[in-house]
């Protein structure tokens, strides 16, 4: 039973944690010197990954969990949690992780799966986990298999935030949509959206994901980030953008500020004007569909 | 005019909305009876009776503490005005910070040591007799410990032979969420605070 789930004493401080980082910055970082630059700018947590999501797109190859030496040594540096990816359906990496102690394990379509079938089943585990979503289908499908925070996967690594927009205004929608149903209607639900028939009762009685949702892969502007969250977003990941930029600090913080104050437009035009330039965009129209990140997973 | 009948004006409860569950506390303020007000600015510290720093990132908080230049607003309020502190508020309510040090606002005499269970993995859910309220469950969440309590500060619940739960003056702290469970009672005994 999915309300034993979401009653349960792991799963419960799981999505805890999820809560603390509400209404901050999660930023990509490739070593514990970017970690260092992420916090003094504000960023509420790190995410250590092997190369930024644009690097990855430009080398090609297989991209894998981050070496540990490194992951040890940002957990070193910052006094904010680490999180860490792991390839989609890699349970072993995922177990490294856990036994390194790392805070949050982010099972990433942007590294290269490791399976193209199945997820990690991350319910025994106790370090939580966040996975990316485009519509509401999947994202319940992975708090069925125990994910404790969801962000839209958006198109990491473009600078362009089309893809999240789509992501966060479908799952958004389709929330809504279930709130309208009877009951019995609920059961066919469940079958369209391919989604655990508990949890799609959830959302309609709730209106909302039984955890954080938080939007990640493409946002490249203070107001991008302001966009995804009057969209619905509870936190902005931010990956190529910040360590990519002339100026990792002063647009680190610029994208921190629009996203405490996306409520407030003048906030949001004081931290536009900081920052010079976002990084050159991609338009995800002409990345080749077998080079599309987003469609990882199902 | 606003109608002014029978029941007394509710408190207003800021909930300073930087980072963090300010959510989770906005919820448990209402539950508890007060009307909960979402702090990021200076000029809204004059609309609200008491403040409620939540759980979240302390030096995230400091951060934009720091860039909007709140940090002697909020001081000045605390120093006539209640504030409840969890977790990261716990942090930037004490005296001293440790590991690392930090700035905080010095409203209570306590000495706090961050993530000091450890990690995530080290977070946890304990049952706690709090004194006035009863059982209590206590949510930790990669949570301070309260190392030093001064002469002044009076422990209401402790864990593991530490207080997590402490009152000095106006002013409360918890080193746990009371906000993650259903339970308002704690948020109950803050808003009560402001009634007097």
């Amino acid at each position: 039973m999915f309300g034993s789930l979401l009653q349960d004493e792991q799963f419960r401080l799981k999505v805890g944690l999820a809560e603390m980082l509400k209404g901050g910055v999660i930023m990509d970082v490739v070593n514990a010197q970017q970690a260092q630059i992420a916090e003094r700018s504000g960023a509420c947590a790190v995410m250590a990954l092997v190369k930024v999501p644009s690097d990855i797109r430009k080398d090609g190859g297989v991209a894998r969990m981050s070496p540990i030496s490194v992951i040890r040594e940002i957990m070193n540096t910052v006094s904010i949690p680490v999180m860490a990816k792991c390839r989609i359906g890699h349970f072993i990496e995922a177990r490294v992780l856990e036994a390194l102690g790392v805070d949050y394990i982010d099972e990433s379509e942007v590294l290269t799966p490791a399976d193209e079938e199945n997820h990690v089943d991350k319910r025994d585990f106790k370090v939580p986990f966040v996975c990316g979503a485009r519509n509401l289908g999947e994202a319940l499908r992975r708090i069925g298999e125990g994910a404790a925070m969801i962000r839209t996967k958006g198109e990491a690594g473009s600078g362009n935030v089309v893809e999240a927009v789509r992501h966060m205004r479908t799952i958004q929608r389709e929330m809504k949509a279930l709130t309208m149903l009877r009951s019995d209607e609920l059961m066919v639900a469940a079958k369209t959206h391919q989604a655990p028939f508990e949890l799609i009762e959830w959302v309609s009685k709730h209106g909302k994901l039984p955890v954080p949702n938080f939007s990640a892969g493409g946002v490249a502007t203070p107001a991008d980030a302001a966009l995804v969250m009057a969209l619905g977003a509870e936190t902005v990941f931010v990956g190529s953008g910040i360590f990519k930029s002339d100026e990792p600090e002063k647009f680190a913080r610029a994208i921190v500020k629009a996203t405490t104050y996306w409520k407030d437009a003048e906030k949001v035009l004081e931290a536009s004007e900081e920052l010079p330039d976002g990084m050159k965009g991609l338009d995800v129209s002409k990345i080749p569909l077998d080079e599309l990140m987003a469609t990882r997973g199902w | 005019m606003s109608d002014s009948t029978s029941s007394p004006r509710k408190p207003v409860v800021g909930v300073l909305a930087l980072q963090g569950d300010y959510e989770a506390h906005a919820r448990a303020i209402e539950h508890a009876g007060g009307l909960s007000r979402e702090i990021n600015r200076a000029d809204q510290l004059a609309e609200i009776d008491g403040l409620v720093i939540p759980g979240g990132e302390s030096s995230t908080m400091l951060k934009l503490i720091d860039y909007e230049n709140l940090f002697e607003p909020l001081k000045t309020f605390g120093q006539s005005k209640p504030v409840f502190g969890t977790c990261a508020g716990a942090i930037l309510i004490a005296r001293d910070v440790i590991n690392p040090s930090q700035a905080s606002f010095d409203l209570m005499d306590i000495g706090v040591e961050r993530n000091a269970y450890g990690r995530q993995r080290d977070s946890h859910i304990v049952a706690l007799q709090a004194e006035g309220l009863g059982e209590l469950e206590a949510v930790f969440i990669r949570a301070p410990i309260i190392r030093r309590v001064g002469s002044e500060v009076k422990v209401l619940a402790s864990h593991r032979g530490d207080a997590v739960l402490v009152t000095q003056g106006l002013h409360m702290a918890a080193t746990f969420h009371p906000e993650l469970t259903a339970d308002s009672r704690v948020h109950r005994m803050f808003v009560e605070r402001l009634n007097r």
